[in-house]
């Protein structure tokens, strides 16, 4: 009596071609929206948030984006400053705008991501400081609320 | 002379590999993936101190200064229209907006906002949310169906740029 049948040993291949579109398309769907702008941002920085507040339409031609934490720490390209060390930071920022061929530091957007909690005193030491380097045209960044 | 005609091999590639280094990165992109939430700006000029006294020869725009009175904690306690209206209520946000609505529409003209600036005189222990809040209330207002109207897009701080 035979009890088993006897199986085929052939290798089933499975059709992996749609699986393997798909990957390809999920991964290009992320690369296009990953974020390499992290270094403006510090995460722990809690913005304010409003309707009225409406993202840039235009980038400005030479910005400098300035996180300012609470205890009146500035996060700058990732680094920690002090508001009172900020000047020649500053002051290297404005020349480097000057090499890409702005000449007026009135030109250069100073966008302010201050948490909510900061001290509105040391929102305005920071601008204050950022004039001494003739800096004069700010933009007080908040999440947009809908 | 016999010819013997060999029937072509199927080539056959091993995707092994690629697939690993695929799901890889198909891994690596979506434990980076953060959604980021949408930002918006609120603008200030604030010409430098020299400036400012250039350009005293030159009109000067109708001005409304709001003082933002800090309570304890840092939270507001009171807002100040031109040194005679005190808004304490819950609703002072709204009531700043209002009263600088009314005074742009009795300037009869509605594109009086692009002239009219708004200076902030702020306590120095405010939270910033309040004053985000402030310029977000006299910068304009969501009306019924949603659409936003402009009011005052000038907005300063005082004692910044005069010197602090």
């Amino acid at each position: 009596m035979r009890l088993f049948k006897k199986k085929s040993t052939e290798i089933l291949e499975g059709d992996l071609t749609p699986m393997i579109d798909m990957t390809f398309q999920l991964i290009a769907f992320f690369m296009l929206l990953i974020n390499f702008s992290e270094v403006d941002r510090a995460e722990e920085i809690l913005l304010p948030s409003s309707v009225l507040a409406v993202p840039p339409e235009v980038r400005p031609d030479y910005q400098i984006i300035l996180n300012l934490e609470p205890s009146g720490v500035v996060v700058f390209e990732g680094q920690k400053n002090g508001i009172d060390l900020l000047n020649p930071l500053l002051s290297r920022q404005v020349d480097a705008a000057a090499r890409e061929g702005i000449r007026d530091p009135a030109d250069i957007a100073v966008i302010i991501r201050s948490h909510e909690d900061t001290p509105t005193g040391v929102v305005q030491e920071l601008m204050a400081k950022c004039q001494e380097s003739e800096l004069q045209s700010f933009s007080l960044r908040v999440k947009n609320q809908k | 002379m016999q010819m013997s005609i060999s029937e072509p091999e199927e080539i056959k590639i091993n995707m092994t590999a690629m697939i690993d280094i695929v799901f890889q990165l198909l891994v690596f992109f979506i434990m980076t993936f953060k959604v980021v939430a949408m930002e918006g700006d609120f603008n200030i000029k604030m010409p430098l101190a020299s400036e400012s006294a250039d350009s005293l020869d030159e009109e000067l725009p109708d001005l409304i200064t709001v003082r933002l009175e800090a309570g304890e904690n840092g939270n507001i306690s009171s807002i100040i229209v031109d040194d005679s209206e005190t808004l304490r209520e819950a609703t002072m946000f709204p009531d700043l907006t209002n009263i600088v609505e009314d005074r742009l529409a009795g300037e009869g003209n509605p594109e009086q906002g692009s002239e009219t600036e708004v200076e902030f005189d702020i306590d120095y222990n405010l939270k910033y949310s309040y004053t985000v809040k402030a310029i977000a209330a006299v910068s304009g207002k969501v009306v019924g169906d949603g659409k936003l109207k402009p009011l005052i897009k000038k907005v300063k701080f005082k004692d910044v740029g005069n010197g602090l």
